[in-house]
């Protein structure tokens, strides 16, 4: 696949402080990118830049080879779905789709057919003379969408859509835009702090933080082997305990902050390091495991509350000092399991997950 | 409970209703009835359209009556462009706190009467004013201008005296807009003027329209302004209103002629409404 946005060395730095810091990389035409980050880490400003409302600092941006340095918005070849949409209040649904053909020109007929095309290929079909105040707001959100998809961009640029939406109307909105991008293959560049957003939809995530990329990786690998502490907290829900480090070899051994001592996986260099933080995913706990399982950190767990959330249920649980949460296997296999009760649990070596450093 | 609520109701509306009735209704009917009488011949007063009649057979009535609703007209245009950017300045680019203050700024000449304000025109602008002193003193000029009692001085000083009542309506209306529409039309690839055109301008098309009217309708009715900055012969409608009532002391006359005002006026604002597509009842929500 060609390369459809390349980036290298791109820095914006404001009056007091560095938005975007260094960032390089490149997107595949056809892609579905998300760039997930919390909030004021810089991934908007790094769309504004890609969508050119704002000028690097310096470094290069290059969108299907053309230099994009200095080219007014108008001129690129990207479109951008606002964060509030951005619908013209004063137009119908059709003339908001037509704006920006009319911008280049084309021809009353073709503006008309393109614009139809575009209705009936969001489902809003027979819409276009809607007002916009008439539409709910999952038909806004396809209203914004498809004002941009119109222009036929190199690259869709997204800045968190469905930020507005409700829970229901989101979990919706998400299944459509990724059947939309891989019906149509536009490359979408999608900005979010919603990490389920980011997983469900990217063909490859770039987790954000303090203006860096900490990694970019397909969602599998992202939530599978994390490469830096903050990865693995941020994306996916997890445990997280500091630890002291007891012994490298044959295997890394640390204590966590509630006494418990744990065979682990070290992920990143651990010599020199006193201290890490270790990750343990709720799902990765084995409840009554097997006595032949090997290499498995066996403990007991008290039980504290059960979190009914259908499929989703968890308990949490004092192990030692500290609360820990654990996903129940959806087999109603413990069902039976009530507040109090003291459980055997263990956790392989594999999903004790180490990096050194001082909790942040 | 019916009742109790609609004697609270009247309650609330009594001064409103005395109000319009004592101070609107009444005064107008008492006019209306004043301009349909005139003498005939022989002295007795008697049921006319003479006075309306006057206002259309004399060339210098409708004269004047076109030429100050020419002006008026102009004094909006002119009103609204300099208010534009002005109100887009403050909303649209500098920061809250400074667009605060700036819009403080445009009140505080506003908290002084219209005829303190028109006097310091007459104070900068006449022969022996502040502004011919200094250009004596530079030696621009040899002898003092007259600046004063001219058109141009009279519309400059009505557009001053109606800035305010166009630069609040364009602000409220442009303060609502989201910055992002500007940013999505620029993104969706138009240029500075199609944005300014087609998003920014009709957007703000209640607010202008409704500064529009009020300017309009004050501009129009303005008679301190015109006959201070403009001299005797400034020729604006009210003066010859005025004229009626207090010089040729023919109050069935000048009844005519108010009663003319308002239903021009009311045409104008009507004709100018259809043409912009503009509705009343939004304009002035």
């Amino acid at each position: 696949m060609p390369v459809v946005l390349n980036i290298s060395n791109l820095t914006k730095d404001f009056s007091d402080f560095t938005a975007v810091d260094n960032i390089s990389f490149q997107v595949e035409e056809g892609k579905f990118f998300s760039i997930l980050g919390p909030s004021g880490c810089g991934k908007t400003t790094l769309l504004r830049m890609i969508a050119g409302f704002l000028e690097p600092t310096s470094g290069d941006l290059q969108i299907q080879g053309r230099d994009m340095v200095g080219i007014p918005p108008n001129r690129r070849p990207v479109n951008l779905v606002f964060q509030n949409l951005a619908l013209f209040p004063m137009m119908n649904v059709a003339e908001n789709i037509a704006f920006g053909l009319k911008r280049q020109r084309c021809s009353k007929k073709e503006i008309s057919s393109k614009t139809a095309a575009m209705l009936d290929r969001v489902d809003l079909g027979g819409y276009g003379s809607k007002n916009i105040n008439q539409l709910s707001g999952g038909q806004k959100q396809r209203v914004a969408i498809a004002r941009s998809l119109v222009l036929d961009p190199s690259i869709l640029l997204l800045d968190e859509p469905l930020g507005a939406l409700d829970l229901k109307l989101r979990e919706q909105m998400k299944i459509e835009l990724k059947k939309l991008q891989q019906e149509i293959g536009t490359t979408f560049i999608y900005i979010t702090h919603d990490q389920s957003e980011a997983l469900v939809m990217s063909d490859t995530v770039a987790v954000m933080n303090a203006g860096k990329f900490e990694q970019i990786d397909t969602p599998r690998n992202l939530y599978a082997s994390p490469d830096s502490s903050f990865v693995a907290g941020f994306v996916g829900e997890t445990n997280i305990f500091t630890a002291s480090i007891e012994g490298l070899r044959p295997t890394l051994t640390v204590r966590a902050e509630n006494g418990v001592i744990f065979e682990a996986t070290a992920m990143q260099e651990m010599a020199g390091a006193k201290r890490c933080r270790l990750f343990i995913r709720p799902e990765s706990i084995i409840l009554e495991p097997d006595t032949n399982l090997e290499n498995l950190n066996r403990f007991e767990l008290t039980v504290r509350t059960i979190l009914f959330d259908g499929s989703n249920t968890k308990i949490l649980a004092m192990l030692g000092e500290s609360e820990i949460t654990v996903a129940l296997p959806q087999n109603q296999q413990f069902a039976h399991i009530a507040p109090g009760e003291i459980v055997s649990a263990g956790v392989h070596m594999d999903a004790c997950k180490c990096y050194p450093g001082e909790p942040q | 409970m019916k009742f109790k609520i609609s004697s609270g109701l009247f309650i609330f509306l009594t001064p409103v209703l005395l109000w319009l009735l004592l101070l609107i209704v009444i005064p107008h009917l008492e006019l209306l009835l004043m301009s349909l009488r005139g003498e005939n011949d022989m002295g007795e007063p008697v049921w006319t359209f003479v006075n309306y009649l006057h206002f259309f057979t004399e060339e210098i009535y409708w004269y004047t009556f076109v030429r100050t609703a020419t002006y008026a007209l102009l004094v909006t245009v002119l009103t609204f462009l300099v208010t534009f950017p002005v109100a887009f300045y403050i909303t649209k680019i500098v920061s809250n706190r400074v667009s605060v203050f700036l819009t403080i700024l445009l009140l505080v000449p506003f908290w002084v009467s219209e005829l303190v304000r028109v006097y310091g025109w007459m104070i900068l602008l006449r022969e022996s004013g502040v502004l011919n002193h200094f250009m004596l003193r530079l030696g621009i000029i040899d002898t003092p201008i007259e600046m004063l009692y001219n058109d141009v001085s009279m519309i400059m000083g009505l557009v001053y005296t109606s800035m305010l009542f166009m630069v609040v309506p364009l602000i409220s209306s442009l303060e609502g807009m989201d910055d992002s529409l500007i940013e999505a039309a620029h993104d969706l690839g138009a240029s500075k003027w199609i944005i300014f055109t087609k998003i920014v301008i009709p957007y703000a098309a209640p607010g202008i329209t409704s500064g529009s009217i009020v300017v309009f309708m004050l501009a129009l009715g303005n008679y301190l302004t015109p006959n201070l900055l403009g001299g005797k012969n400034s020729l604006w409608f009210t003066e010859q209103i005025y004229n009626e009532f207090i010089a040729s002391f023919n109050w069935n006359q000048g009844a005519a002629f108010g009663f003319l005002l308002l239903l021009l006026s009311s045409l104008i604002i009507w004709t100018g409404l259809k043409i912009s597509k503009q509705q009343l009842g939004r304009v002035m929500s």
